[in-house]
């Protein structure tokens, strides 16, 4: 068991035909991804990587079954190409684009509302169930499976975090980066509510940052749900360099500048675990989990 | 990317929103000129730095004449500005803005901002002078014809008469336009006046372009270089071309890290260990051998640098041997005089340490994070000792 996807989720690649595309892909499918088809507009027909390429996520999902979607697309058309799965009823779909418009990105949530579409990013590494399949350009050599269940804003952390897990003997049923984005998808809050409903996850670690409001959203479902699974946190950006303010409508609208002071305490507040150092997040989990 | 008080009136202009006449000068003699050609009776001097609070702060200043705008543009240019937003150094003055001085009966806040919890783009309003609790939130929804909101509603609770409520509504349209059809992730009008006759004034603007939507807008690449020359540093902006997030700091332990959740966890571990950075640094993903060559010699030319910390998980994107090999570029260039210290992880690590010992550049390797920034601050000791 797993959370988002599987070894039997059918996965198209949009943009397949890309040469960093192609790199990634290549290496997701010789982990064992189940590459069902590519979708590039104007390649439709032709072959890529052995799968078939066809020119809309439509017909994509239509020949081959797929429920799931890797957005491999450069910035300028990221946002078009995710309406697209959304429109096509694609259930899960992640984005590993980086710099897309943050204007695009509200579009792409006010399609996202009312859709049958899980968004996991932009500006993701994208999800990986060790030993199963995995859905973006992490890093695998220290992924394990086992009874962790790690929700990321950061890349860089999720690989540090992952080799943490694996040395301390535990392993990972499922890594998601939410991605670093001011405006994504699903966020720390839904992946704490998927792991909690997930067999195979025993404990959660949370990787956060300053900034944005995903953590006190975390923290804020925590404290409600009041759950029986160990969950760790790590936020980043205590001693970050002060960044510029501009003008007053920061403070005026909820989650712009979340410090990580607050985000700790409300965390902490909630019955998380806070890892005292980012080189002990393993650890921390491995004495909530095994004593 | 955040615009001048001038560009982004400028901008709105160009959507309908009234603005006061103006002209901006480099120079008293030209800030004279401008009073004198324009006509003013009276007008306004302001200092351009992008930071908000400058009346407060003596950043706005009032002239009856036009020799008097001349004395006040000399005070004002040349010299920082400090506000509540510039930090204590404060921001230097390059520019000011003549304007003309408009009289007004009632002053509004205005702003069109990315709410991030909710996924959207809002509308504040308040009254300039109440609270920021008495502001009031419109969503925004984008459409094929630009954006759509009950501005009507948002306008009526100020309570006008029927008229000046729909102008207010027409204005407030016009501001949520320019900031989509900008990709501007802020515009903040503080005040938006209502005049003696009737209409709304823009008489602050405040404006941020989000820098992942420049490739479509050509017009705001021109402004970023007038409005960055000021925030920026140049050794920062150049490390940026070359796909590293660069920040002088004024610590003793230069940092080179991958990813900006590394970066910052890095910048707290060595906080704890007891030292203090020389500088952030975030490698992109994007960045190249040469690309991180070019970073390094930044700190290794950084003379209050006692120790370099090298922290790399090397994930599915950046591997660890490529900025080894940028190192090694960098130092085969130009000898580094601090120890470096590296912890190595995650994606061809061992290949690293090997590309490290090919380029004879001499590491001190660590087991993981902890150790090597109580390393890096030990031997940073020592030598300032």
């Amino acid at each position: 068991m797993a959370v988002l996807a599987n070894r039997d989720t059918r996965v198209i690649c949009q943009g397949l035909t890309g040469r960093a595309a192609t790199y990634h892909v290549g290496r997701m499918i010789a982990y064992g991804t189940r590459l069902v088809a590519g979708v590039t507009p104007g390649r439709g027909g032709q072959r890529h990587l052995d799968v078939p390429v066809f020119d809309t996520v439509a017909e994509a999902a239509a020949e081959t079954g797929a429920t799931a979607s890797l957005v491999f697309v450069p910035p300028a058309n990221a946002a078009d190409a995710m309406i697209e799965a959304i429109d096509a009823g694609i259930e899960l779909v992640v984005c590993v684009t980086e710099r897309v418009p943050v204007m695009d990105m509200i579009r792409v949530h006010q399609k996202l509302a009312g859709s049958r579409t899980r968004l996991v990013g932009p500006n993701s590494q994208g999800v990986l169930v060790p030993g199963e399949t995995q859905l973006g350009v992490m890093a695998t050599i220290n992924a394990r499976r086992g009874p962790v269940g790690i929700a990321s804003r950061s890349a860089s952390l999720t690989s540090e975090v992952v080799a943490q897990t694996t040395a301390a003997g535990l392993g990972q049923s499922t890594t998601i980066g939410v991605g670093g984005d001011p405006v994504h998808g699903i966020g720390l809050a839904e992946s704490v509510r998927l792991f909690l409903d997930d067999p195979a996850t025993e404990g959660i670690i949370l990787i956060g940052e300053i900034g944005g409001n995903d953590e006190e959203e975390a923290a804020a479902l925590i404290k409600r749900l009041a759950p029986d699974k160990p969950i760790v946190a790590l936020v980043v950006g205590r001693h970050a360099p002060a960044q510029q303010r501009m003008g007053h409508a920061g403070a005026l609208v909820a989650g712009q500048a979340g410090s990580a002071e607050a985000k700790m305490e409300a965390l902490r507040e909630a019955g998380v675990l806070i890892a005292p150092r980012a080189d002990l997040v393993g650890m921390t989990m491995r004495q909530a989990l095994v004593g | 990317m955040n615009l001048h008080e001038f560009q982004a009136k400028e901008l709105l202009a160009q959507f309908g929103v009234p603005i006061p006449r103006g002209r901006i000068a480099a120079s008293p003699a030209e800030a004279a000129s401008v009073a004198r050609r324009l006509g003013f009776a009276q007008c306004v001097v302001k200092a351009q730095v992008n930071a908000g609070d400058r009346a407060a702060n003596g950043g706005i200043r009032f002239a009856s004449s036009v020799d008097e705008a001349g004395r006040m543009a000399a005070e004002l240019i040349g010299s920082p500005l400090v506000t509540a937003q510039t930090g204590p150094a404060g921001k230097l003055v390059r520019w000011v803005y003549v304007e003309e001085a408009v009289a007004f009966k009632r002053e509004l806040y205005v702003a069109v901002v990315v709410d991030r919890t909710a996924g959207a783009l809002v509308l504040v309003t308040r009254d300039r002078d109440a609270g920021p609790d008495a502001g009031m939130t419109t969503r925004l929804e984008l459409s094929e014809a630009g954006v759509r909101g009950d501005f009507e509603k948002a306008a009526a609770a100020f309570r006008l008469e029927p008229s000046l409520t729909s102008l207010l509504a027409k204005r407030m349209s016009q501001i949520a336009q320019a900031a989509v059809a900008l990709d501007a992730m802020l515009v903040e009008i503080s005040p938006l006046v209502l005049t003696h006759s009737g209409e709304f004034i823009a008489l602050d603007a405040k404006m941020s372009a989000d820098h992942n939507a420049l490739f479509r807008h050509p017009d705001l690449i021109g402004l970023r270089e007038v409005s960055e020359a000021e925030d920026g540093d140049p050794i920062a902006l150049a490390a940026d071309l070359h796909q590293i997030n660069y920040m002088r700091l004024d610590g003793d332990i230069g940092l080179v890290v991958n990813g900006a959740g590394l970066a910052l966890a890095t910048l707290d571990l060595l906080h704890a260990a007891g030292g203090r950075p020389a500088n952030f640094m975030d490698i992109r993903t994007t960045a190249s051998t040469l690309d991180i060559a070019y970073a390094f010699e930044l700190i290794a030319a950084n003379p209050r640098v006692g120790a370099v910390l090298v922290n790399v998980h090397g994930g599915g994107m950046q591997r660890c041997d490529t900025i080894a090999d940028g190192i090694g570029i960098a130092v085969r260039r130009r000898a580094c005089p601090a120890p470096i210290v590296v912890r190595l992880a995650g994606n061809n690590a061992e290949f690293a340490a090997s590309r490290f010992r090919s380029y004879g550049v001499p590491v001190i390797e660590t087991a993981d994070m902890w150790e090597a920034a109580n390393t890096a601050v030990q031997l940073a000791t020592r030598k300032a000792a």
